[in-house]
C-alpha cells in the first residue's frame, strides 16, 4: 500500500523515465535515421517533464499576485506558487531540443540526397562496398 | 576601471557572438565574400585573443586569484555569474589561441573545401562555436554551462557536416555525433536537475557550499544520482574511452581546420568541465573520499591511454589515425584529475595546454597537406619532406612531443603525470604511462618513415610547400609547445595554482 502511495504522489517521474527510455529505445534499436531523430526528441522531451514536475508545490499556482479581500481592504497575496525558474530553465531546454531536432533533420536531408536512402544498413553497405579496407564513421 | 577593464569576462563572450552573427547578416544582406569574412573572423578572433590575454594577466595579477563578474550587477546566487580564476584562465588561453591559429590558417583551406557561397556562413558558425567554448570555461552557473554546452554542440555538428562537399561520409559522422553528443548534454542537464532539486540554486559555489551542508551528504541518494549522470555525460563530451567512438570520424571527415580546432578545444573543455563538477561542485571530499569516482576514472583513463592508441597503430587515414592518439591523450589528462593529488592534476592541466599545441598543430600540417596533395592517406606522406619540408617540419616536432621526447612539451606533463601516479602509490599506472607512451612512438614513427626516409614519387613532383599563412599558424603552435617544452615555468607554475587552488577551496 505504501508503495502505491508513494508511487501516486511521484508518478510524473515514473513517466519521465519511461518517456525516455523509449526515446533511448529508438535512437538504439531503430535503424531509420528519422526514427532515431525522433527517439532523440522524446528523450529531451522526458527531460522536460522532469524539470516541470520538480517545481510543483502542493496547491500551487502560477506566481502572481492575487487580490484578497478581507474585512473590506483589498489585500495582495501570491499564496503557494509553484516555483517558477525550473519552468524558465525549461523553456530554454525545449529551444535547445528544438534546435537540435532541426540540425539532425537537416543533416539526414543531406544524407538521403548523398545516398538516395536514410537507412543506417543500407548506408553501411554502400560505404564497406567501396572503402573495404576502413571503418564507416 | 576603463569600460573594458571591468566588462572583461562579459566581453570575451559577447565579442565573438555579435561577430559570429554579424558575418552571417553581412554575407546574407551584400552577398558572400570569402575573403572579407575570413578577414572579419580573423579580427574577431584576434580582438578574442587580446581579451583573454589581458584576463589572464588580470587574474595573476588578483590578489585571490579569481575574478568574479556579475551580470547586469545582479550578484551570485540570485544573478548569473562569471568567475574566472587560474583554472579557467589557463583553458581560455588555450581555447582562443587556437581559435586564432586555426582561423588564420583556415583562408587557403577553407577557399579549397567550402563552397564560395556558404563561407560567411561557416566563419559566422565557427565563431558562435568558439563563443560556446569560452562561455562553458568562464561562467559560474550551471544552466550556463548546459545552454553554452548546446550552443558549441550544436554548431560543431553543423561545421563537421561541413566537410560533406570533400566526403559525403562527413554527413554520417556529424550525425552519430549529434546523436551521442545529446545524449551526454542530456545526462549533463539531468544531473543539475538533480542538485537543483536539492539544493534550490545554480550558482556553482553556492550550490557547493550547501551540498557539503547536507548532513547525509555521503549517503544520500540523489546527490549519488546526480554524480552519475553528469559523470556519464561529461566522459561522452571529453570522449574518454569507452565512450570515445564519435571521435575518430567526426576529425577524420570535418574540413581540415575545423579539426584542427575541435581536436584542440572541445575536448578539452568537456575535461575543463570535469574538474570543476568533481572539485568544485561535489568538491574533493566527495568526489574522491566518499565515492570511489576516482577509481571509476582511473579505470577508463588505464584503458585509454592503451586501446585508442593500439587503434591509432592501425589507421592508414592520417587524420583517423591523430584522431585516435587524441582520444588515447584524453586518457593522461583524466587519469591526472583522478588522481586527485597536486602532481598529478598539474600534469593533466598542463597536458590540456600541451596537446592542444601539439595536436594543434599535427592536424593543421595535415590540412595543409590536404590542401596541396588533395588527400591525406598514409601513403601520400611517402617522401613529402622533400616536397614540403617545413610542413613535415613542424609535423614531426608535434610527432615526437606526442611520444614525449624530452625537450618537447609532452614530456613536460608526462613527468608530473608520471610523478603523480608515483606519490599516489600507484607504480603501475606510472608504468602504463611509459608503455603507452612507445606506443605513441610507433605510431609516430610508421609516419615520419614516410615522410623523410621513403623517396618522393615523380608523380608529385607538382608539390610545393603550404602557402604563408597556414605555415604561421601551423609553425605558431609547434613553437609554442616547443619553447614550453623548455621553458616551462608559467604553464607549469599556472596549473599548479589551479591545482592547488581546486585543492585548496574543497576540503
Amino acid at each position: 500500500m505504501s508503495v502505491l502511495l508513494s508511487f501516486a504522489g511521484t508518478y510524473n517521474y515514473a513517466i519521465y523515465i519511461i518517456l525516455m527510455m523509449i526515446g533511448f529505445y529508438g535512437v538504439i534499436a531503430k535503424k531509420n535515421l528519422i526514427k532515431q531523430a525522433l527517439g532523440l526528441g522524446l528523450f529531451s522531451t522526458g527531460l522536460f517533464l522532469f524539470y516541470i514536475s520538480m517545481g510543483v508545490f502542493d496547491g500551487g499556482t502560477a506566481p502572481v499576485w492575487r487580490a484578497v479581500h478581507e474585512g473590506g481592504h483589498a489585500l495582495k497575496d501570491a499564496g503557494p506558487y509553484d516555483n517558477p525558474l525550473t519552468h524558465v530553465l525549461i523553456l530554454t531546454a525545449i529551444v535547445v531540443s528544438v534546435s537540435t531536432l532541426a540540425v539532425a533533420l537537416a543533416i539526414i536531408v543531406n544524407i538521403q540526397r548523398a545516398y538516395g536512402t536514410i537507412e543506417e544498413d543500407e548506408i553501411r553497405a554502400i560505404e564497406a562496398g567501396l572503402h573495404p579496407e576502413e571503418e564507416v564513421a | 576601471m576603463s569600460f573594458i577593464d571591468y566588462n572583461l569576462p562579459v566581453l570575451i563572450v559577447i565579442v565573438p557572438l555579435l561577430g559570429g552573427l554579424l558575418s552571417v547578416l553581412w554575407g546574407t544582406l551584400f552577398g558572400p565574400r570569402r575573403d572579407l569574412s575570413w578577414g572579419w573572423a580573423m579580427l574577431v578572433a584576434a580582438a578574442e585573443l587580446a581579451l583573454v590575454l589581458k584576463m589572464v594577466g588580470t587574474v595573476v595579477d588578483s590578489a585571490t586569484g579569481s575574478v568574479v563578474y556579475n551580470m547586469g550587477s545582479w550578484p551570485g546566487p540570485w544573478g548569473i555569474e562569471y568567475r574566472v580564476d587560474y583554472l579557467n584562465a589557463f583553458v581560455l588561453l588555450v581555447v582562443a589561441g587556437i581559435g586564432a591559429a586555426t582561423i588564420l590558417f583556415a583562408r587557403h583551406s577553407v577557399h579549397d573545401e567550402i563552397p564560395h557561397d556558404r563561407s560567411h556562413v561557416f566563419y559566422g558558425v565557427w565563431l558562435l562555436c568558439l563563443t560556446g567554448l569560452v562561455g562553458i570555461t568562464i561562467t559560474g552557473d550551471t544552466f550556463n554551462v548546459y545552454v553554452l554546452l548546446e550552443i558549441t554542440s550544436l554548431t560543431s555538428y553543423a561545421l563537421i557536416a561541413m566537410g560533406k562537399d570533400r566526403d559525403r561520409r562527413a554527413l554520417l559522422a556529424a550525425l552519430r555525433y549529434l546523436i551521442l553528443g545529446s545524449i551526454g548534454a542530456s545526462f549533463i542537464l539531468l544531473g543539475i536537475g538533480y542538485l537543483l532539486m536539492l539544493t534550490g540554486t545554480l550558482n556553482m559555489e553556492d550550490m557547493h557550499n550547501t551540498l557539503i551542508a547536507i548532513p547525509d551528504l555521503a549517503t544520500n541518494r540523489t546527490v549519488l544520482v546526480a554524480f552519475a549522470f553528469l559523470l556519464v555525460g561529461l566522459s561522452l563530451k571529453s570522449a574518454l574511452f569507452p565512450l570515445h567512438m564519435w571521435l575518430p570520424g567526426a576529425y577524420t571527415y570535418a574540413p581540415s581546420a575545423i579539426s584542427a580546432f575541435l581536436a584542440s578545444t572541445a575536448t578539452k573543455v568537456g575535461i575543463y568541465m570535469a574538474f570543476r563538477f568533481m572539485y568544485t561542485i561535489f568538491g574533493r571530499h566527495y568526489s574522491i573520499e566518499v565515492l570511489p569516482g576516482h577509481l571509476v576514472l582511473l579505470a577508463c583513463a588505464a584503458a585509454a591511454i592503451i586501446v585508442p592508441n593500439l587503434s591509432a597503430i592501425r589507421q592508414t587515414e592520417v587524420k583517423r589515425l591523430l584522431a585516435f592518439s587524441s582520444a588515447g591523450q584524453i586518457g593522461y589528462m583524466v587519469m591526472g584529475f583522478a588522481l586527485a593529488n597536486e602532481d598529478g592534476m598539474t600534469g593533466s592541466i598542463v597536458h590540456l595546454f600541451n596537446h592542444a599545441a601539439m595536436k594543434g598543430g599535427m592536424f593543421l600540417a595535415i590540412g595543409a597537406v590536404i590542401y596541396r596533395v588533395g588527400s591525406a592517406h598514409i601513403t601520400d606522406l611517402n617522401g613529402l619532406g622533400k616536397r614540403m619540408p617545413w610542413t613535415m617540419g613542424a609535423f614531426s616536432i608535434g610527432g615526437l612531443g606526442l611520444a614525449g621526447f624530452p625537450l618537447t612539451a609532452g614530456f613536460i606533463s608526462k613527468w608530473y603525470l608520471i610523478k603523480g601516479c608515483l606519490t599516489a602509490g600507484y607504480w603501475y599506472l606510472a608504468v602504463l604511462v611509459l608503455f603507452a607512451s612507445l606506443l605513441a612512438v610507433i605510431y609516430v614513427w610508421k609516419m615520419l618513415e614516410r615522410i623523410w626516409f621513403t623517396e618522393p614519387d615523380e608523380s608529385t613532383a607538382h608539390i610545393k610547400e603550404a602557402p604563408p599563412t597556414m605555415l604561421i599558424a601551423t609553425w605558431g603552435l609547434i613553437l609554442t609547445s616547443l619553447y614550453f617544452g623548455v621553458h616551462a615555468e608559467f604553464t607549469v607554475g599556472m596549473a599548479q595554482k589551479a591545482a592547488a587552488f581546486l585543492l585548496e577551496v574543497t576540503p
